[in-house]
């Protein structure tokens, strides 16, 4: 099974049951040269993103594009309706100033920064995604449970049948299987 | 000096014992218990007093609708609104659910920021309490505009009078504070819940469960470069949240204090109004969160230690609560408006005095058993305490509103506001709503959140020896 890898396959999953575990083949599938790859946790597990070498999510930009179009999108609502399109006098104050606009930009500000938030987390994770081969496997239920795995796809160009399941077992996993796309 | 230190050391060959954090979840549970624990709250079969606390609910809940029935139908003459008092029983409910909904983000939200782990065990439940306390509120201002059918004029929608509103008005400023902050809330919360919906699917039985629970979860796999994203993203919708629950009770404060009514024109309405919120919130929090730890033996996630740490945020803010209550006064007094400390010394000494004292009771005098310990930990205290708070805090609001109102600027125009068996049943109606929801969601819902409190473990830590650590573990 191991040396006719067929274009079905969709990836080697290793099991572990400690984070350390799980970190430490991490370091080392990271220092292999592997791209892709992930590691699979009930939680976020601290110090894993530097020992899988990820960078700082660009989920902020999201944000702060979100933060601006909210703002921009209130100021020129208000403006609009009551200095523009049904002028409004109240007290003989000016038809429109930021200052009487600035509560509900305010709000609308972080209201749109916080869908941008969402929507853009979805959007670099590609979610939702209905269908994953991983979910398929029964035994791989458990990333939600209390078990750590490491997945190396065999689309990565290191990736090699008998190597790789080597490198993961060295790493220490006691478990290991080939996953069907 | 540093040879003295090193001597001892040196000669047993041991480092110093490393002292231990109070463990968060209490009894060394591993990561598998925590989740069949919480997950089993909503699996396992129904508790014995699960549906006839629903039915009692719900029967509650129908009683509201009924109420809003008829007042719709009949017209807000049915509450005991009159010709000083306009508002009352109304946003006065508006005023305590919107505030008790502030605890469950202060949790959520700003106890993340400050890295308070604690929050974990809470901050699912806490949140959902806010969904379900906002739910509550959005009903009272859209009810007591009388035509209700017209209540959409509040939002900036085209009409056939192609009229806007007009953003100059505090209330309309509140239309938007209160929808933004029912929605971001929701996606705050929805966000945390992904991954335990996963968790979910993955046990899930049947294959009903299975669809529902995986189509919340978006086919969430544990990745871990979705967990960046997705870390990133609740700290930033945490940091959003913060100046939004921040701003939401200032912009309730501003319906009072953009106003010129003595009682009501004061500048420290933002800043009291917001610890009053969270004061009442964590009244709430614990009103439910003592019954919910023991009835659904959650008590080693929910420790005495929670309660405890909450009750001491309760002495907190009461204090602050405390403090604004003398400072009005003293500026009442000291800003040498006669008609503002006449309004003050009718508030306490006027008509309705028995309701100053029931709100200083409660909120001044009560938090302070908090000072004590063995108060702290003591459940049926606590669970007493809260429920003092919570009657307070709703007090203080009717005391802001009504005893404002019912003097009016000439003495013709001065009255007595009286509730109707309507403006009551309406007001309990409400908690019919809020539990009705609250038991729903601990029934479908894991109630805690899992891969949360999962990461506050010893054995979630890569670098603890329970974690899987080689050698020289530490933490």
């Amino acid at each position: 099974m191991n040396a006719n890898v067929s274009i079905q396959s969709y990836g080697l999953v290793a099991e572990f049951d400690t984070p350390g575990d799980a970190m430490r083949a991490a370091t080392s599938i990271r220092d292999a040269g592997f791209r892709k790859w992930d590691v699979h946790t009930p939680f976020p597990v601290h110090g894993l993103d530097a020992a899988m070498g990820i960078k700082n999510s660009p989920v902020g930009w999201f944000t702060f594009f979100g933060g601006c179009t909210g703002y921009t999108t209130g100021m020129l609502m208000i403006w609009f309706m009551n200095g523009f399109d049904y002028k409004i006098v109240v007290g003989g104050k000016p038809l429109f100033s930021p200052f009487y606009a600035f509560p509900v930009c305010y709000e609308l500000t972080i209201l749109f920064a916080a869908f941008a938030t969402l929507i853009g987390m979805c959007f670099l994770n590609r979610l939702p995604r209905l269908y994953h081969p991983l979910l398929k496997n029964r035994r791989f239920a458990a990333v939600t449970h209390d078990k750590f795995f490491v997945v190396i796809e065999t689309a990565d160009p290191k990736y090699s049948p008998v190597e790789t399941r080597k490198l993961l077992e060295t790493a220490g996993s006691r478990h290991i299987e080939l996953i069907e796309e | 000096m540093s040879a003295v230190l090193e001597k001892p050391l040196a000669t047993t060959g041991t480092t110093p014992k490393e002292l231990e954090r109070e463990p968060l979840v209490l009894n060394q549970r591993s990561l598998g218990w925590i989740s069949d624990r919480i997950a089993g709250v909503c699996e396992n079969a129904l508790p014995k007093w699960w549906w006839p606390a629903f039915l009692i609910s719900f029967t509650v809940m129908s009683m509201m609708f009924i109420c809003i029935a008829y007042l719709i139908s009949t017209g807000v003459g049915v509450w005991g609104l009159n010709n000083p008092v306009g508002w009352a029983w109304d946003i006065t409910n508006f005023v305590f659910w919107i505030g008790i909904g502030h605890a469950g983000t202060l949790i959520s939200a700003v106890l993340f920021l400050l890295r308070q782990k604690w929050r974990t065990s809470i901050n699912r439940s806490a949140e959902a309490m806010t969904l379900f306390a906002v739910a509550c509120a959005g009903i009272f201002p859209m009810i007591h505009v009388g035509r209700i059918w017209l209540a959409w004029w509040l939002f900036p929608l085209p009409n056939a009078n192609s009229i806007w509103p007009q953003f100059r008005s505090p209330l309309l400023w509140d239309v938007f504070a209160v929808s933004t902050y029912g929605t971001v809330s929701l996606l705050f919360w929805y966000t945390g819940l992904v991954p335990d919906l996963a968790t979910m699917r993955d046990r899930a039985k049947t294959k009903i469960r299975k669809f529902l629970y995986g189509l919340g979860a978006l086919g969430w796999t544990g990745s871990n470069r979705h967990w960046s994203n997705y870390e990133k993203a609740y700290l930033l919708l945490a940091g959003l949240s913060t100046p939004l629950v921040l701003s939401v009770h200032s912009i309730v404060s501003f319906d009072f204090a953009v106003s010129q009514v003595p009682g009501w024109h004061t500048t420290i309405f933002p800043p009291y109004f917001v610890a009053g919120a969270i004061f009442s919130g964590f009244g709430m929090v614990l009103t439910l969160m003592i019954p919910l730890r023991t009835l659904c033996k959650l008590e080693e996630i929910i420790t005495v230690r929670h309660v405890s740490l909450m009750g001491k945020v309760i002495l907190a803010t009461g204090s602050i609560v405390g403090y604004a209550y003398g400072m009005e006064f003293f500026i009442a007094w000291y800003g040498g408006n006669p008609y503002e400390l006449a309004a003050f010394k009718n508030r306490a000494f006027g008509p309705y005095w028995w309701s100053y004292w029931i709100m200083v009771t409660c909120n001044v005098v009560t938090p302070h058993l908090f000072w004590f310990k063995k108060i702290r930990e003591n459940m049926v205290i606590v669970f007493i305490i809260s429920i003092f708070v919570n009657i307070g805090m709703w007090f203080e609001r009717f005391v802001i509103i009504v005893t404002s109102l019912h003097r009016d600027y000439l003495p013709s125009s001065w009255g007595y506001f009286s509730p109707t068996w309507v403006d009551i049943c309406t007001f309990i109606g409400s908690f019919g709503l809020f539990c009705t929801l609250f038991l729903l969601f601990i029934r479908f819902l894991p109630a805690i959140a899992i891969s949360e409190v999962k990461g506050v473990t010893p054995q979630a830590d890569p670098h603890h020896n329970l974690g899987g650590a080689k050698g020289g573990a530490h933490h």
